[in-house]
């Protein structure tokens, strides 16, 4: 007999989340596979891409590069937790008018890092811009729209209020 | 001409992106977020020497293959072949093998841990045989891989008499130009799900470009009837053509796996696997040879063109059609021959990429450009316009430029904007005292839009709009959407033929089942021709409505879906159809080359200023301006994205992405390795278009998407000739190339001062 699978308690875009499964599981296959969060991407599966980025404690990581154990009693959060009530994100709505997502495939991960920044840095400068996403590849945009759009969400002032309100939500 | 002022509602406005709410939200299904009902996942067993017989296969008895199943080209019903062009790709490798990494046995199993190690267990013998391994070897028919000497395809392009032109000669001026080969890299790999019945036949899902591709592949490999094979395009994840001839293999191999298994199988590369086994764009070596009077006036060129096509025909016939008709740049010249080949070789075959030969075409003429300016001692930019093709000029082909054509404004505008002329000055007198060069380079260039010569009237697109009994209104095309604005384009043109509102109208599913071929979505083609198809489509039923259906003009939403209801009842559907009708005039002889090679062109100039660091050799693009006339503008957002977006990958190729080959295989097969640009590496991309609607074109628009790839590699090179004195003739240029360059003059002339 095969010793049980252990289990895994976090929490995913505020929701309780328990998974019975191989420690060494990616956090990547997690999401897509067990809790069928497949907004999520593998682009490379080697941390290159940054298309499988997910803010866990706070902290951009690669998710194919967390073994689930090291989520064990994390908070997370994924491109499915951005918009709230049905209402996108500030983010998401800048992306939209902005033209920052083609192929789309790139686009949750740029998101993400973009989310992060803007937590850190309401703010921030073109470059500082160019720096925070320099570990998310894109192959369609050139980045340019992408810019323009996390510039235009942090304008807008609106992408600061939401976050601030999800962290009062946890 | 059309009158460019015509006023429209939709077309030319900045709407939001079709799917992209879907996409945004994480909602969008790409195939890898697709699960079916029992599936199992496929992988492939892939050759590792680049060419020699199969002596035998052999499976490991430590793992229980009655779990399995296994496929080899024994499994195959039909005909064991892709179909492109020619037919000589195979399937799965019957015997022998001709390159690394060709598919020989399938696996499938519902596990896709034990796969991977299933995968270890199967060992292949082989009898190796010689390898060609490069266009010199090929063409030196060092061995014969391929037909009886190699040679997958030639033309030889002529006008006038170019062996009396060079006594006339000022000077000639002689290159050698080589581009490298290119990997797409969509972020999302290659990837299908196949099922297999014996009611229903083949139903294959994917990310892929050409659903009617897929199943031309699908109807020979299962010897089924059309209607019994169903390709579905699943949200696409880039493609770049990448995904416009490999997902025939793939399909077919994930499909002769669920026939086998009775299961849906699916099959994901990882990014290894889809780097080292999938096409990328063809290395080239262009020769030129090229005559010039003392003003610079272009007499006579000579251009001995060659592609590496790897081992199978796939589409380098084609790419290098495009190639020849792109040599000789947007100049007039009485003479010019083209000697144009492309060699087979063993390594993995090369496909379309963007630009599809037009690039590496570009690189050659437009960095010879600047070589020949250097000889007559004149400005490159003078050099340029006094051979711009104009209004009324022909071509190489001989095709009359009968369109209004603007390169002169286009070049006015790029070197006003980038301030061209000053910021050369203030770079040639502080080069002199700094170890950072500077310089700026000018590429000018054109892209034909569409297939080339008689392609489209070949392919005889058709297209629909419909509106379904609940309500619907629907663009029915087999055009996909991969990130390019597919959806969002021929939705604003529908909208505004059918004067109904944007939100109005859906894209019908990109299913065979559903759509009708209207080609496939490849050579910037989408927006001129089959937007042109459903602007005709969509009038056509406005057409019907007000005849047979009393729709009174200047209609309004609840008048258009009242009279769709009249004439269905009278009847049965409110469909309306449109086939392509090539536009008058356009004449092409494909034996002699000559004649329209394209309906129309997009024109640009872009420029680049570049620094060169003399201490790290590192060459960083500062700033670059892209001016171009495509027509109309659909949506200047989603324009303006795919020129960026194609600056961004043109640079990669001049200054980042090398693939690195061992013995015939990839072996930078890792993004770690495989260096693309990041968003630290891009410089700001000032994007600027002029607008002269074609009329034959869907609400006057020209092609758009390739443009862009074509002129970022020579104006990068030509700058750095700006900013070192050093003309660099081969791309992708590194540090090391630098190093070697710079290094090698050095020593020539002893160290820099500076």
């Amino acid at each position: 007999m095969s010793t049980p699978l252990p289990t895994f308690h976090f929490s995913v875009n505020g929701e309780r989340k328990q998974v019975q499964t191989p420690p060494m599981k990616r956090l990547l296959d997690v999401l897509r596979e067990d809790l069928c969060l497949t907004g999520t991407k593998e682009g490379c599966g080697e941390g290159e891409c940054g298309s499988c980025s997910v803010r866990m404690n706070g902290e951009l990581v690669n998710s194919c590069l967390v073994p689930v154990l090291q989520a064990e009693g994390a908070t997370i959060q994924t491109v499915e937790g951005l918009a709230t009530d049905g209402r996108l994100h500030a983010l998401q709505e800048a992306f939209l008018k902005c033209g920052g997502a083609q192929c789309g495939i790139c686009t949750p991960g740029m998101l993400m890092a973009s989310a992060q920044l803007i937590d850190r840095n309401p703010h921030p400068s073109l470059v500082e811009v160019r720096e925070a996403l320099s570990g998310n590849l894109c192959r369609c945009t050139g980045y340019m729209r992408i810019f323009e759009s996390v510039l235009a969400a942090a304008a807008s002032g609106k992408a600061e209020t939401e976050l601030a309100e999800k962290h009062d939500a946890r | 001409m059309m009158d460019s002022t015509a006023k429209t509602r939709i077309v030319g406005a900045a709407l939001p992106r079709k799917e992209g709410i879907d996409k945004l939200a994480g909602r969008a299904r790409y195939v890898d977020d697709i699960q079916r009902e029992g599936m199992w996942y496929g992988t492939t067993i892939r050759s590792s020497i680049p060419r020699g017989l199969i002596r035998s296969v052999t499976f490991d008895t430590s793992v229980d293959w009655s779990e399995f199943t296994v496929v080899t080209a024994a499994d195959i019903p039909g005909e064991n072949c892709i179909q492109l062009i020619i037919a000589d790709q195979p399937c799965l490798a019957d015997g022998k093998v001709n390159h690394c990494e060709e598919a020989i046995v399938l696996l499938a199993h519902p596990d896709k841990h034990k796969l991977r190690a299933a995968a270890t267990a199967v060992r292949v013998e082989y009898d190796p045989l010689p390898a060609v391994l490069s266009i010199e070897e090929s063409e030196r028919q060092d061995a014969i891989v391929w037909g009886e000497d190699n040679l997958l395809k030639s033309f030889l392009l002529q006008k006038g008499d170019v062996d009396s032109a060079w006594s006339t000669a000022a000077h000639i001026v002689e290159g050698e130009y080589r581009t490298g080969a290119q990997e797409h890299l969509y972020i999302e790999n290659n990837g299908v799900i196949a099922e297999y019945s014996a009611l229903d036949g083949v139903t294959v899902w994917g990310s892929l470009q050409c659903p009617y591709y897929v199943h031309k592949s699908l109807v020979k490999v299962f010897a089924l009837p059309e209607a019994k094979v169903r390709v579905i395009q699943t949200e696409t994840g880039g493609a770049f053509g990448g995904k416009e001839d490999y997902p025939s293999t793939l399909g077919c191999h994930a499909a002769l796996l669920a026939m086998k298994s009775g299961h849906p199988v699916k099959m994901v590369y990882d990014r290894m696997e889809d780097l080292a086994a999938t096409t990328k764009r063809h290395p080239s070596r262009i020769r030129h040879k090229t005559a010039v009077d003392k003003n610079g006036k272009l007499l006579a060129m000579e251009i001995d063109l060659a592609t590496d096509g790897g081992a199978y025909s796939t589409l380098s016939s084609t790419v290098l059609s495009r190639a020849t008709l792109h040599s000789t740049g947007p100049y007039v010249c009485p003479n010019v021959r083209v000697r144009a080949k492309s060699w087979a070789t063993n390594t993995v075959p090369y496909g379309a990429f963007r630009g599809f030969g037009a690039p590496q075409a570009v690189f050659a003429i437009e960095r010879h450009m600047d070589e020949i300016a250097a000889v007559l001692s004149m400005d490159p930019i003078e050099l340029r316009r006094r051979n711009f093709l104009h209004q009324g000029d022909t071509t190489a082909t001989e095709q009359t430029m009968r369109e209004p054509m603007i390169l002169d404004e286009l070049m006015d505008r790029a070197l006003h904007e980038s301030d061209y002329y000053a910021k050369r000055k203030i770079f040639a007198r502080e080069n002199h005292t700094s170890a950072i060069k500077r310089g700026m380079g000018v590429a000018a260039f054109y892209h034909g839009s569409g297939f080339t010569g008689s392609g489209e009237v070949y392919l005889n697109s058709l297209a629909a709009v419909d509106v379904t009994p609940e309500g619907k209104v629907r663009v029915l095309v087999s055009s996909t959407e991969f990130g390019q604005g597919t959806n969002t384009v021929l939705t604003q043109i529908a909208a505004e033929a059918l004067e109904l509102d944007y939100r109005d109208i859906e894209m019908a599913p990109p299913d065979t089942g559903i759509v009708p071929n209207s080609g496939p979505t490849v050579a910037s083609r989408t927006t001129m021709v089959v937007g042109r198809l459903i602007e005709r489509a969509s009038k056509q039923l406005v057409a019907e409505l007000r005849e047979h259906a009393n729709l009174e003009a200047d209609h309004t939403r609840e008048d258009f879906f009242v009279a769709c209801e009249r004439l269905r009842a009278a009847r049965g559907k409110v469909l309306s159809e449109c086939r392509y009708e090539a536009p008058p005039g356009i004449v092409w002889d494909d034996q002699k080359y000559q004649g329209e090679a394209y309906p129309a062109f997009g024109w640009a100039v872009y420029v680049a200023q570049v620094e060169v660091d003399t201490v790290t050799y590192s060459a960083e693009v500062e700033n670059f301006w892209a001016v171009q006339e495509v027509g109309r503008v659909m949506n200047p957002v989603l324009a303006t994205g795919q020129i960026e977006g194609g600056v961004a990958q043109g640079l990669g190729y001049a200054l980042y992405e090398k693939v690195i080959w061992q013995d015939g295989r990839m072996a930078n097969n890792q993004m770690t390795n495989y260096i693309m640009p990041t968003a630290e590496d891009i410089p700001p991309i000032h994007v600027f278009f002029e607008q002269m609607p074609y009329q034959h074109g869907g609400y006057g628009a020209k092609g758009l998407g390739e443009l862009p790839h074509d002129g970022p590699a020579p104006a990068i090179l030509n700058a750095i000739r700006d900013a070192t004195g050093i003309g660099f003739h081969s791309i992708p240029l590194l540090p090391e190339d630098l190093f070697a360059g710079l290094m090698a003059r050095s020593l020539i002339e002893g160290p820099a001062t500076l």
